[in-house]
């Protein structure tokens, strides 16, 4: 018998993505055989900061991101913080969390709405029953949800006006805290702002309470929750009905291991296998790999690491390094923040599948409806009038990582000061984790992984199965590479 | 007051943060689309929004690079990446093997105008910082040299030169008037500054309506972050020289950079990235900042601000040092009815 013909699809420009991506798939019968993920753009942040002043990563890190940017500047506040020995005041700590926490709640819902969503409303799902409720509601540009969900986010955002100044780029998160106190008056308006949201979401994204959607502790309860009202009565029950007509819950495989770095003190810290085993998180064991990036050097854990440019390396295909937890592929983002916390819910979904698209967007959804309950308790428990930011600390040199959990998965910044001046800075973002290229072994990254196996449809260039799978893990291409 | 054929724009991300477009989205409340709808503005296609994905956005590429289709309008957002060797290579358009670089050479000249959104369109930004490692430069400048990815001669179809709409990132607010002014065919050369600016925000400076305003008249500066005090004398705020309604308009519903309580880092002038000194720090040659406001002659300055430093209230003075209010303005007593 003869080998089956292998084609060669090169997909991209890959849009609704946070910046650039280009995904080579080796398509056999009808599935792909292969993928390799490419970061197409260098911009050489890790370059830019050396020899700056050490607070100068508060301005520069953020710029790495449009839409993780309260991340990349809470990650250097972190590591600064830790090199000088700042200790943010409990005010402080409360505002940063508040900020980030609803940078991760727009980025989810501007991630369901207007990136992942509208890849159903496509003509080539006419005739699902659920289409033309997909179309109504998530048509690029002028779907219902669109109309309603973006300035639903829009003045959430206000949030970020109040605590932040604006949102994205911002310098009021500080190693000592925050530089704005909030005022009663303004603690009064941070409610509003959370009540309209909650508002929002309770109508017309799960069309039920928040904290039903929280507590949904098992695959049968989001089943049957599915099932309780039209399937039009909320997006998120939409999405339900779509997947399981698609089978969204058999694609998009990942490697099965999830890392997060906890968060607001809300979701623990760890690694869980989907086939059981737990540990703690351990950024010692961090190494890069650079093997099939077009960068010099060898593999080194970030501390030691460099980034260098090389174009011309032969066997490379992405500005992406290849981050490794002992020596593991890992996947990052709300299903695994979520099913290390142990959520019933993301744990009973990951423990069956590994990790598909259903389990990622679940997770997501189920994340944004714990965080806003949780937001409402930390503007109850500001106080106005005590300190928002400690005296300024001394610059001392030294060596420290900022952790943090963006929207999308763990971003670590390493971070050693010389001088007071930066001497050594490097980034991992959470698609570096599940974007990244083939290692020395020879491993393809969680994304090329989840790509193995997907069906291509004949005479599908830009495959829509494919559009799922990038999409669900929500990538943040120039954070990916910075 | 939509028009009878749509104002089409094609928006193209080069080497962003992605930063210009996620501002943009909150644009008036109601999203970008919606409000540039308002003005008979469609986006033929963006990165972030559109459904087109791969061959099918490659197509509406090619076909305004051949000019199959019309265009109105050049969006840029993202700084223009040269390096390696001249070669584009640190930014590859994905699926089309070719630099970005060179689909905005190729796509700019068909656009009756081409609009910079973002400092790193307009002069290079962020990317250009320190020993700029990937050659990044704006559309029509490189820092403060006009030049540039489209060369100091390039005009649009329109005759105008690249409009930068400045800022890191910009109010979703300028994008949204300044592509309108263009749609409603208002923007002539004159409403424009030396930099390619639109003079609607550029003839502001951030200081312009500042919320610290009595304790800048006062010399009554912040020493820490979180210090209500004027944030210029010690903390780096640049908003006197900073081009910018940034304090006349609102920024997400509440806030601007200084009510925020962080300096101005005079984000929409060419390269603010790389200041002499550190962003929150402010430089000083005899304990007199370098920086003062453009028009105002030094030795004036510092009079005045030895004056005010001596008139200032005790209530200013100690309030400027605290994140709240510690000592209320005084009340005349109330007189008997």
């Amino acid at each position: 018998m003869t080998p089956s013909p292998t084609t060669r699809l090169i997909v991209g420009p890959f849009n609704r993505v946070e910046g650039d991506l280009e995904v080579t798939l080796e398509v056999t019968d009808g599935h792909v055989a292969e993928a390799r993920v490419t970061a197409p753009l260098y911009r050489g942040f890790e370059q830019i900061l050396l020899g700056r002043p050490a607070s100068d990563a508060l301005v520069i890190a953020p710029r790495i991101c449009g839409i993780c940017s309260v991340s990349q500047s809470v990650a250097a506040a972190r590591a600064l913080a830790v090199i000088g020995g700042a200790a943010p005041p409990a005010n402080g700590r409360l505002t940063a969390d508040l900020v980030l926490a609803a940078e991760n709640a727009a980025d989810h819902l501007t991630h369901f709405v207007l990136f992942f969503m509208p890849d159903f409303a496509r003509a080539c799902y006419a005739g699902r029953p659920w289409f033309e409720a997909a179309r109504r509601r998530f048509t690029a540009h002028e779907g219902e949800s669109t109309r309603i969900l973006v300035p639903a986010r829009a003045r959430f955002l206000h949030l970020m006006g109040l605590l932040a100044g604006k949102w994205p780029h911002s310098l009021a998160l500080q190693p000592e805290g925050v530089t704005k106190a909030v005022d009663p008056g303004e603690r009064a308006r941070l409610l509003s702002i959370l009540a309209e949201f909650r508002d929002a979401l309770e109508t017309h994204v799960f069309a039920d309470r928040l904290e039903h959607v929280a507590a949904l502790t098992s695959v049968e309860a989001l089943e049957s929750w599915a099932d309780a009202a039209a399937m039009d009565q909320g997006d998120f029950r939409l999405f339900l009905h779509i997947s399981r007509d698609l089978g969204l819950e058999r694609l998009g495989r990942g490697p099965g291991r999830f890392a997060s770095s906890g968060s607001f003190g809300l979701f623990q810290s760890g690694t869980w296998e989907h086939d059981g085993g737990e540990a703690d998180f351990n950024p010692d064991q961090i190494s890069e790999d650079v093997t099939s990036s077009w960068l010099a050097g060898e593999s080194a854990p970030p501390f030691s690491g460099h980034t260098q440019p090389a174009a011309d390396k032969t066997g490379a295909y992405s500005w992406c390094k290849s981050p490794r937890l002992g020596g593991q592929v890992i996947e990052v983002g709300a299903l695994a923040r979520q099913s290390v916390d142990g959520h019933p819910l993301a744990r009973a979904m990951a423990a069956a599948t590994g990790g598909t698209v259903r389990d990622r967007v679940v997770a997501r959804m189920v994340e944004l409806a714990r965080l806003i309950p949780a937001m409402e308790g930390w503007v109850r428990a500001l106080v106005p009038g005590e300190a928002f930011c400690a005296e300024p600390t001394p610059a001392r040199d030294g060596a420290a990582i900022g952790l943090v959990e963006a929207a999308r998965g763990t971003l670590g910044h390493w971070v050693t000061l010389k001088g007071s001046h930066i001497g050594g800075y490097q980034i991992i973002a959470p698609t570096t984790w599940n974007f990244s290229p083939r290692d020395a072994l020879g491993r393809p990254g969680a994304l090329e992984l989840a790509l193995e196996g997907t069906p291509v449809l004949p005479g599908e260039t830009t495959p829509v199965a494919v559009q799922h799978v990038v999409r669900s893990f929500d990538p943040c291409m120039v954070c990916t590479v910075h | 007051m939509p028009q009878n054929s749509p104002y089409s724009v094609l928006w193209l991300q080069a080497a962003s943060c992605g930063g210009c477009t996620m501002s943009a989205l909150a644009a008036d409340d109601v999203g970008l689309v919606k409000a540039l709808g308002r003005f008979g503005i469609r986006l033929l296609w963006h990165p972030s929004l559109s459904e087109e994905a791969g061959t099918e956005a490659i197509t509406i590429l090619d076909d305004v690079a051949a000019g199959r289709v019309a265009l109105d309008c050049l969006v840029v957002e993202g700084s223009i990446l040269q390096g390696p060797n001249g070669s584009g290579r640190f930014q590859m358009l994905s699926g089309t093997g070719r630099a970005m670089k060179d689909w905005v050479t190729a796509l700019a000249p068909k656009a009756r105008h081409v609009v910079a959104v973002g400092s790193c369109a307009a002069f290079g930004g962020i990317p250009a910082a320190g020993n700029n490692p990937t050659d990044a430069v704006g559309l029509q400048f490189s820092g403060w040299s006009p030049g540039g990815a489209l060369g100091k001669a390039f005009l649009s179809g329109s005759g105008l030169k690249v409009i930068n709409i400045a800022g890191c990132a910009p109010h979703p607010g300028w994008v949204v008037e300044t592509l309108a002014a263009l749609a409603l065919g208002d923007l002539s050369p004159e409403r424009l500054d030396s930099l390619g600016r639109p003079r609607a925000i550029a003839d502001h400076l951030a200081h312009h309506g500042c919320g610290r305003n009595e304790f800048y008249e006062f010399k009554a500066s912040a020493a820490q972050p979180s210090d209500r005090g004027c944030l210029m004398e010690n903390l780096g705020c640049r908003a006197t020289q900073a081009p910018g309604d940034c304090n006349i308009r609102r920024w997400n519903g509440y806030g601007s950079c200084t009510d925020g309580g962080y300096a101005c880092i005079a984000c929409t002038s060419p390269a603010f990235e790389t200041p002499a000194g550190p962003f929150q720090e402010t430089a000083k040659v005899a304990g007199i900042p370098v920086g003062l406001p453009v028009d105002m002659p030094k030795a004036w300055f510092v009079a005045l601000a030895a004056l005010s430093k001596s008139a200032t209230p005790q209530r200013v003075r100690i309030n400027a040092h605290s994140d709240h209010v510690v000592v209320p303005p005084a009340r005349r007593p109330s007189k008997a009815p």
